[in-house]
């Protein structure tokens, strides 16, 4: 059952080959068995999980044909669940239970989806290995040895250990599609502004983004109808009109031109890595894709402009984590000031506090133009490039990473060596565009991820494009050895 | 030496918006702590700011009514600081591209000179909770109900020279916003707050000194002492050769001074940003158009109208158009009883001094303006004088009636039938036979003022219902021909 694909497990719901009951049941003892191994979820809501595929299977009963209806999946424990822990993979709210939905959450919730848990995560997503969650780094299950990547890992090794069919995850700077690369799975970080933000703690406001995960671009077609569209709540989402993401999957690729970054197939590129991704971009080649080699010269930028942008956000939108109203608070606190460094201190970890502290420096009076200022005009450059580039060509493509997944522990004393791991996701957010992870192969038994990149809002186009794809290759049909532990 | 005062005033106005300017939470005043603020207001997790058009059209209001430049694209900015009160840490503000920008209104002095005061910007931001030390031992109480609250800061140019100038300008400040409705100006619940920049500089001198900035003085009273004293303190530390640090002050009216407060604040950075949960505001000129057309009528044209069409004096015209719901309520006294300078006089008089004696805002007045031009009516008509017509007021105010039925009531209708009048003026004449010698014996003008004691009697006789004219002119008549047999 747990190799089926979503529309395969409807067809069964709706055809009563099984129930939601028995689906979710099944989910929720592979979650107990094998995530040990992976420890992929944060929080695993066993009766709230049954209680929806109850009422999932009342609605089944009733002839409601809602596509994901009684479908089990995980949310990164970043999207407010109401009445649900959400951590945010920080100590700071191991203990916070929100009043409210997510509006992903909610519309999840009000499509018929079960809710199996919250899977694990970077601490406030910043991270590109899991291993700054408060509750251990999850493993990658191809490899537990390995990183699942971060910071939507949970979510990853979750999919890619077939432990739920989907998982929604974010994406501030490849937090989708750098774990989704490392666990051989398929992940879309949307346009900024398709997906609704409201209720997903943030972290850097201009670039966060949630996204589907799942082991298809079918699949994640069918995430993304419910997660995309307006939402009055969130002054940053976009009111253009969504549109049916699965309906264009079958289009040919005839005359698609394929962008070619040279500066993402550099010497920084690992060798195994680049013969992976040209073999898949041979595929899209025989499909009728055409393949043009293109600059994006301010590629390089991203790096430091994304490790400025970000971190200042982060500094601020980290404020109202103080102790006073909920959260983490320190024991018998002796006045203010004692309340707030200890309580943050304490509830925080090094690489939340790194980032607070980059943030307010780089916004502190005096370094504002040296720093933010300048970085937000790169920024403007960056997304020029890609501007530029597709008056040339449809979509973009390249590595989603420098190499395969790193060992646990490996750049964990180096956060130079981590920040460098996202060189060719960073862009993508800064200029807004909507980009993918498609698997495309292995090295070494460890998956290589493909990266598209469309233009704004052309959604349904890379989904076609990583769809034609999937109907050429089985990559993404391969399942990582069963515990290989 | 003499000093130049240079002042210049920053002021928080709560803008009269029914919810907050980012939640949908209520604004409404003295609620139980902390009933009024959701889940935005609480900075709750993953929560977002959502802007209330209502806020933005207050503000754009206020800039056409000082004839201001309005930022067709203004921006919000985080200003980031720790407080208990400031639940997300920042507060969202404006910092580099306010919706205001540069205007000016006039204000009137004593004098009645009238000077043009700058105002640099006007920008939109949020209000923050508040802290409570009382009945929380040892501890602070946090109340977030008035956070998210819309603030429209009014930054004035250093144009103000003196307290008087400075109290003027919130005069007319408050006038002028309660007038274009976006704010009640209610200074007792902090609808209106004022911080003071004030330095002085040698007479004549072109160079600013430095400045302290005196936080949160919230009565016009308040304000005034609270310059006074700075101005003093300030003048006393430049005469004996020291220098003015540049600081916050708290002005403490328990004490009347100012203190400083820790230098920890002044020195605070506040990394401002531009806000990126929220999209710059961007205004159509053609929506500014349309508020412009739709503007009610200001402070300083309704004064006008009332000179021209009631023939007011400009004092009486200044009082009555300075606020809102007094012009209106005016206007409506006036409009029912059909006599604009007798109306002016009573809601002047009588309506506000029984106000300000019971401390009473005008919406609580317990006397309509329906029912004020009622009672007005029988003092034209002459059903009663106007000296009865106070008893009248006092007894409606104390809620037993409208005037025709407390009249009724109390039989206070004005004797006015000669008959009556003509008995009771014969029977004062008769009874005071000495007063009637000294009158007979006196000249024009004297004679003037010994009758003043007569109708006084005849008044008293009557329970002052008698009809004064009329006392007058049959008094005059039996005195003079009763000297007139005298002479015979």
């Amino acid at each position: 059952m747990h190799d089926l694909s979503v529309a395969e497990l409807a067809l069964g719901l709706r055809a009563k080959h099984f129930s939601s009951t028995e689906l979710t049941r099944h989910s929720l003892a592979r979650i107990n068995t094998l995530d040990t191994h992976y420890n992929s979820f944060i929080t695993v809501d066993e009766t709230g999980a049954l209680a929806a595929a109850a009422q999932a299977d009342a609605r089944l009963a009733n002839g409601d044909t809602s596509p994901l209806l009684g479908i089990p999946l995980a949310h990164k424990d970043i999207f407010c669940t109401e009445g649900l822990r959400t951590s945010c993979g920080s100590k700071m709210l191991d203990n916070f239970i929100p009043p409210y939905d997510a509006t992903v959450t909610r519309r999840l919730r009000e499509a018929g989806t079960v809710l199996l848990g919250k899977t694990n995560m970077d601490e406030f997503a910043m991270g590109s290995s899991n291993e700054t969650s408060f509750y251990g780094a999850a493993q990658n299950p191809w490899n537990t040895q390995r990183v699942p990547g971060g910071s939507s890992g949970g979510s990853a090794a979750a999919v890619a250990a077939r432990l739920a069919p989907l998982a929604t995850g974010t994406d501030t700077g490849g937090s989708i599609r750098q774990p989704a690369a490392f666990c051989g799975i398929t992940g879309l970080k949307p346009t900024y502004g398709r997906v609704s933000r409201l209720g997903m703690i943030a972290y850097a406001s201009s670039l966060d983004q949630g996204g589907p995960m799942a082991r298809s671009a079918e699949d994640c077609a069918l995430l993304l109808n419910v997660m995309a569209g307006f939402d009055p709540l969130d002054s940053t989402s976009s009111e253009r009109p969504t549109e049916d993401y699965s309906a264009g999957l079958e289009k040919p690729l005839a005359g698609l031109r394929i962008g070619l970054p040279r500066e993402f197939f550099g010497a920084g590129l690992e060798a195994n890595t680049h013969t992976r991704i040209r073999d898949a971009l041979a595929l899209l080649e025989q499909q009728g894709a055409t393949l043009v080699d293109i600059n994006l010269p301010h590629t390089e930028l991203s790096i430091p402009t994304y490790y400025i942008i970000a971190p200042a956000e982060a500094s601020t939108n980290l404020s109202r984590y103080d102790g006073v109203r909920y959260g983490h608070r320190c024991e018998a606190p002796r006045d203010l000031h004692d309340l707030y460094t200890r309580s943050r201190q304490e509830g925080f970890g090094d690489e939340v506090k790194r980032r607070i502290l980059v943030g307010t420096y780089a916004l502190s009076a005096g370094y504002y133009d040296a720093y933010y200022r300048k970085a937000q005009q790169v920024r403007r450059l960056i997304r020029q490039d890609f501007l530029d580039a597709f008056t040339k060509v449809d979509i973009i493509a390249g590595p989603t990473t420098p190499g395969p997944a790193f060992g646990i522990g490996a750049k964990t004393s180096d956060p130079l060596a981590m920040y460098l791991e996202d060189v060719y996701t960073l862009a993508v957010n800064l200029a807004g565009l909507p980009a993918m992870s498609v698997p495309a192969g292995h090295v070494e038994g460890l998956p290589v991820g493909l990266q598209l990149i469309g233009q704004h809002f052309a959604e349904a186009r890379l989904l076609n494009v990583a769809h034609q794809l999937q109907q050429a290759s089985d990559w993404h049909l391969q399942a990582p050895p069963e515990a290989n532990v | 030496m003499r000093w130049d005062v240079v002042i210049g005033l920053e002021v928080h106005l709560q803008l009269a918006t029914e919810s907050k300017i980012f939640s949908g939470a209520a604004t409404q005043f003295g609620a139980e702590p902390n009933t009024q603020a959701c889940a935005v207001d609480l900075a709750m997790p993953g929560m977002l700011p959502v802007l209330n058009e209502q806020a933005v059209r207050y503000a754009v209001m206020f800039g056409l009514g000082i004839g201001a430049d309005i930022g067709l694209r203004s921006v919000f900015d985080r200003k980031n600081y720790f407080y208990p009160d400031l639940p997300k840490g920042y507060q969202i503000s404006q910092f580099q591209e306010p919706i205001v920008g540069r205007g000016h209104f006039d204000i009137q002095l004593e004098d009645g000179s009238v000077r043009r005061i700058g105002i640099t910007r006007a920008h939109l931001e949020e209000d923050a909770g508040k802290s409570l030390h009382e009945d929380f031992h040892d501890q602070t109480g946090i109340d977030l109900n008035r956070a998210g609250t819309p603030l429209l800061e009014i930054v004035s140019e250093p144009d103000l020279r003196s307290a008087e100038e400075a109290v003027a300008y919130l005069k007319t400040l408050h006038s002028l916003v309660t007038s274009l409705g976006i704010s009640d100006g209610n200074m007792a619940e902090g609808s209106m707050r004022c911080d003071v920049n004030l330095s002085l500089r040698p007479a004549g001198s072109d160079t600013l000194g430095t400045r302290a900035e005196i936080k949160n003085v919230n009565s016009f009273r308040f304000v005034e002492k609270a310059i006074h004293y700075e101005i003093e303190r300030q003048a006393d530390i430049l005469e004996s050769g020291g220098t003015v640090v540049q600081e916050t002050r708290l002005y403490d009216a328990d004490r009347d001074e100012t203190r400083s407060m820790r230098s920890k604040e002044v020195a605070n950075d506040y990394r401002y940003f531009p806000e990126p949960d929220l999209l710059p505001i961007i205004i159509e000129q053609s929506w500014v158009d349309s508020l412009r057309a739709r503007l009610p009528e200001l402070p300083r044209a309704k004064r006008e109208r009332f000179i021209a069409d009631y023939g007011l004096s400009p004092y009486d015209a200044t009082v009555l158009a300075a606020q809102r719901p007094l012009a209106d309520y005016y206007e409506a006294v006036v409009q029912a009883c059909g006599d604009a300078k007798i109306g002016a006089n009573w809601v002047q008089g009588e309506l506000l001094g029984q106000l300000n004696r019971n401390g009473l805002e005008l919406a609580q007045s317990p006397v309509s303006a329906e029912a004020l031009a009622a009672l007005i009516q029988r003092i034209v008509d002459g059903s009663i004088s106007g000296k009865i017509g106070k008893q009248v007021f006092e007894a409606m105010w104390a809620g037993e009636g409208d005037a025709d039925s407390i009249i009724e009531a109390r039989g206070l209708r004005q004797v006015s039938d000669s008959g009556a009048l003509e008995g009771m003026v014969a029977d004062v004449i008769r009874g005071n036979p000495e007063q009637v010698a000294q009158y007979q014996a006196a000249d024009e003008a004297r004679r003037k003022k010994l009758s003043g004691f007569f109708v006084g009697q005849i008044m008293k006789l009557s329970k002052g219902q008698a009809n004064p004219q009329m006392v007058n002119d049959l008094l005059t008549q039996q005195l003079d021909s009763a000297s007139a047999n005298g002479d015979s």
